[in-house]
């Protein structure tokens, strides 16, 4: 089928037919009603889309989407996206994992997926917290937490995602919120169109173990002064007043005020998704409340060619060469090497 | 093609069955090379050849120190043989510490030629001699011939402008030149490789023909050997044979599978000695459209698997046994969402790393059971190297007709020994092919509905239209495939997973017995144990012995023939290179009181060790009789 010929698919065509069964309340809510309204946008029939998953409470997203979805086991979704993807380059590919799930079991796939370029979207529900296992400490909770497994406060510093996944190249990286469901849409939209491994941290509100937990900056009374939207190709501008902004000096950012000691908006730096050096990703990924507003949007949107495209490259390529000499005989095969006959 | 030929030779000859080699050396004196070289030429020659390759974990263990050692034994006769040998009758030593850790090995009489060059003091000192064996009289029991190996490549080589480092390399070809004019075997082989080996460096490529050539005219023209040696071309039944390890042969059946079940074959894999090999060659089948991708560790490698498989493709991974133990929990996904996987265990000896390179049958419980709660998975053993082709086939038919996983069992022995195979017509192969479930415009497909004599569920395949469905690690419904926790359906759930793969004993053949169907004594085995086993039995019989002989090749499910046959003997005797794995399930399923003969030191059964055995437990109920 074209694209022209599609059915138009609505949010509904993406319902299962399965309860939701999150705790009233949370974050993952909205996640979901996102995904099921961004998937019409694609112009991709239903049965190509794969939705894959971890364990968590994230995890349980695939069973919500009326597509093809594999709900796997701890930590390994980004393996079985690598084989899908490999196997079959003409489906659609999203991975759904925790800050857990992606971060702690699953750390090494998550650096592996992204440094190959695997053609998956994949969404991280970070809540600071193990959900499922009723409120342990997760590689993204904030030194001092007190969980169940910290009763005196965690003592290990928090992994910054974003930075990890730059430093392991991934070719696309985002930041939204929850709640913030117009901008999460659109995060999932870019991450979709996009070409290659997207990484889509979104922050989520677990409101039962670690309710809160972003509230500080995403709360719609103080988002304004305390967040930073991301617009390629504009000047990193924030704030009620707008007033506000960030200068890079050097490799030091730096929140400045318009208009005071003669700053004015071309001091500012202009941001840029297609910036080829990921160390201003970095610099971007590690900005962080109080010192600095917290970045959402797409940090980093670069073109680099995908797994399975240079795989299958390779084959056909191994394909041609080998086609110039001749049909390939399996029963040669079979025969390399020296042979001898017995009568 | 190359018709069997035979070298030009003088001087008297002697006429032999079977004669077992050991080539041995330093690891950087490039025995394995020698030694497969060696059996290239024979096999061509027309013997019937079985080799073990024995090398050290690291590939350059200190010069001259003993673990440093590496050998590559081959057994060649002009008879039906189906082991290394036991004992070489012939021991090639390139230096004190190779004559010091295969010495013990030799047979008594048997003949030792020595790289005499290498007898300096500080390889003796290496290898702990605390004099010069060559000297006293501590190798008078054997044929001592004391050949100054670097001496004589040193003036072959003359005139070439190499270093004498370079020149030195090439004494392995000199022995070999020596071994060739021994058996009377034609260099051309080895000559057309170096030639292509070496192409571009031409004085690298005469230097190795000059030794080769060197040590040929050496075996011809000096009067050390009194006799060169004969050994005629075997039997074979007729075909068109190749030399094959187990390896190759595997990997050469995973793509046979994939032409017969006319599917894409995705491989992933992580390296690990003893398994790589099966990696290296599947990714230089690009051009067969083979998708290959080394993982990032094991579970990804078997996730990737997973993840082809239920994409539609014959997704599989290989590995040995440390891992086979990183892939548990992967298994047990596979096992819950019924999907086809075939997993490759190259076994080696274990626990932990244990010895990289030398076999063992240690996984066959881990394969069995090591995951959580019942998961029953089907689990094949090829018997032999060139068997390990057939079975690799076997083992993607299991798991595409009955929707599984399933392991195979291979072993370090297997899968870098050689022997002869009778190459078989890919046209006479049969389909394994399956098909897709179909794409629907109705509602309500039902991932779970199964196939009423396989009890295989439907292989629904994303991008199919209307089947659009989830599935996953969380118990489903019967037939629905939907989340559920009820009771009563989880039990019916675990029996249907049983069941399933139980009913693959339906299709699968019989077991073949060799000798009597009833008799005192049964030798029941698996996998690469088969050769000293058999030739353990026909050695038996030969004497009259009423002793049998059974080779499993399909562990679980057993095959339903094989309970009645265990009651048509008084005693049965289960050789594993294990502590009794195997054993421990025959037990617990026939009750029968099966002896294990357990042997554990990274190295096959020896036939005289089994034969020992099964005399014993012969010997014992003869006087028990009494
Ligand atoms: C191998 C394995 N270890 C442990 C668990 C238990 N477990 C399930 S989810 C989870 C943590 C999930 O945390 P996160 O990824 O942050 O997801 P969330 O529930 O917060 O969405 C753990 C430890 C498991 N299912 N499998
Ligand atoms: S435990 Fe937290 S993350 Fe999980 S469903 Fe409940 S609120 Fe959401
Ligand atoms: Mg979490």
């Amino acid at each position: 089928m074209t694209q022209s010929e599609l059915p138009v698919l609505t949010k509904k065509d993406f319902e299962s037919d399965q309860d939701v069964r999150w705790c009233p309340g949370c974050g993952d809510y909205s996640i979901l009603a996102q995904t099921q309204k961004t998937m019409p946008t694609f112009g991709v029939a239903k049965e190509k889309i794969v939705f894959i998953s971890g364990i968590g409470c994230s995890g349980r997203l695939p069973y919500y989407m009326n597509t093809y979805g594999f709900h796997t086991i701890h930590g390994r979704a980004a393996t079985i996206a690598t084989g899908l993807k490999a196997a079959r380059p003409d489906l659609m590919v999203w991975v759904i994992t925790g800050d857990g799930d992606a971060l702690s079991i699953g750390g090494n796939h998550l650096i592996h997926a992204m440094r190959r370029n695997v053609d998956m979207k994949m969404i991280m529900f970070n809540n600071r917290i193990y959900g499922l296992t009723k409120g342990q400490a997760s590689p993204t909770s904030p030194i001092g937490k007190k969980t169940k497994s910290t009763p005196l406060g965690t003592i290990e510093t928090p992994i910054i995602p974003l930075n990890l996944v730059a430093a392991a190249e991934a070719s696309f990286i985002a930041r939204s919120v929850d709640t913030h469901s117009e901008h999460l849409q659109e995060m999932m939209q870019r991450a979709g169109e996009h070409s290659g491994a997207a990484f889509l941290e979104v922050l989520q509100n677990c409101n039962i173990f670690n309710d809160g937990a972003w509230r500080d900056f995403t709360d719609k009374s103080v988002k304004e002064d305390r967040m930073l939207v991301l617009k390629h190709g504009e000047p990193m501008i924030f704030g009620a007043e707008r007033n506000k902004g960030i200068r890079l000096n050097g490799l030091q950012p730096e929140v400045v005020t318009i208009g005071e000691n003669g700053i004015t908006v071309a001091d500012l730096w202009v941001h840029d998704e297609t910036d080829p050096d990921a160390t201003r990703t970095q610099i971007l990924s590690r900005m962080w409340w109080p010192d600095f507003p917290v970045p959402v949007g797409v940090f980093r949107r670069v073109p680099r060619p995908t797994h399975d495209q240079l795989l299958v490259e390779q084959i056909e390529g191994a394909k041609a060469a080998r086609a110039a000499k001749g049909p390939v005989d399996l029963q040669k095969l079979l025969a390399s090497g020296e042979t001898w006959t017995v009568e | 093609m190359t018709t069997p030929d035979s070298g030009a030779q003088h001087g008297t000859v002697t006429e032999l069955d079977r004669v077992t080699i050991r080539f041995a050396g330093d690891s950087g004196d490039g025995m394995q090379l020698t030694g497969s070289q060696f059996t290239a030429t024979t096999a061509l020659f027309g013997n019937d050849v079985s080799t073990l390759p024995d090398y050290p974990a690291e590939i350059r263990a200190p010069a001259g120190s003993l673990p440093g050692v590496s050998g590559f034994q081959i057994s060649f006769s002009s008879g039906d043989i189906h082991t290394p040998g036991d004992r070489p009758d012939v021991l090639v030593a390139m230096n004190p510490a190779a004559l010091k850790v295969n010495l013990g090995d030799l047979v008594p009489g048997g003949a030792i030629i020595v790289n005499t060059d290498a007898f300096n003091d500080i390889n003796l000192r290496k290898a702990g001699f605390a004099e010069d064996p060559l000297k006293n009289q501590s190798l008078q029991g054997y044929n001592l011939y004391e050949i100054p190996m670097s001496t004589m490549v040193a003036g072959a080589c003359e005139g070439l402008g190499l270093s004498s480092k370079q020149v030195e390399l090439t004494k392995n070809f000199f022995a070999l030149g020596v071994m060739f004019w021994l058996y009377e075997r034609s260099m051309a082989g080895t000559e057309k490789w170096i030639a292509e080996k070496f192409a571009g460096k031409d004085a690298i490529a005469e230097a190795n023909r000059r030794a080769l050539h060197a040590g040929y005219a050496f075996g011809e023209t000096t009067e050390i050997f009194h006799t060169h040696y004969r050994v005629a071309a075997a039997h074979l039944p007729p075909g068109t044979y190749r030399n094959i390890t187990g390896n190759e042969a595997t990997a050469l059946g995973f793509v046979m599978a994939s032409k017969l079940a006319e599917r894409d074959l995705f491989l992933a894999s992580y390296p690990i000695t003893p398994a790589s090999d099966i990696l290296h060659q599947l990714s230089s089948y690009k051009h067969l459209g083979i998708k290959t991708v080394q993982s990032e560790d094991e579970i990804a490698a078997i996730g990737a698997a997973v993840g082809a498989a239920y994409g539609g493709a014959m997704g599989m991974t290989t590995t040995s046994g440390p891992g086979m133990a990183l892939k548990a929990e992967m298994l047990g996904l596979a096992v819950m969402v019924e999907l086809p996987l075939v997993v490759v265990d190259v076994q080696r000896a274990g626990p932990s790393t244990g010895m990289p390179t030398k076999t063992e049958q240690g996984d066959l419980l881990m394969s069995m059971f090591g995951r959580n709660s019942d998961s029953p998975i089907p689990v094949i053993a090829p018997a032999t190297p060139a068997e390990c082709f057939t079975m690799a086939i076997e083992a993607w038919r299991i798991a595409l007709h009955h929707m599984t996983p399933v392991v195979f069992l291979s072993d370090a022995f297997l899968a870098t020994g050689a022997e002869p195979w009778s190459i078989p017509n890919v046209a006479d192969l049969p389909s394994i092919k399956v098909e897709n479930a179909p794409a629907s415009d109705k509602p309500g497909f039902r991932p779970y509905q199964r196939d009423p004599e396989t009890l295989a569920r439907p292989w629904a395949v994303p991008g199919t239209p209307g089947l659009e469905h989830r599935i996953g690690g969380l118990e489903k419904l019967d037939e629905l495939g939907t989340v559920s926790y009820d009771p009563d359906n989880h039990h019916r759930m675990n029996l249907l997973r049983a069941e399933k793969v139980a009913r693959v004993a339906r299709d699968i053949p019989p077991t073949e017995i060799y000798g009597d169907t009833t008799g005192d004594l049964l030798i029941l085995g698996w996998g690469s144990t088969y050769g000293s086993i058999r030739s353990a039995v026909e050695r038996l019989q030969s004497r009259g012995k009423r002793v049998s002989h059974a080779h499993l090749r399909y562990l679980n499910p057993l095959p339903t023939d094989l309970g009645e046959m265990l009651k048509n003997f008084k005693h049965v005797l289960m050789p594993e290179l294990n502590a009794g794995q195997l054993r421990m399930l025959i037990r617990a399923k026939y009750l029968v009181d099966a002896v294990g003969f357990n042997l554990v030191r990274g190295k096959p059964f020896q036939i005289g060790e089994i034969e020992a055995k099964a005399e014993s437990i012969l010997g014992e109920s003869v006087e028990a009789a009494k």
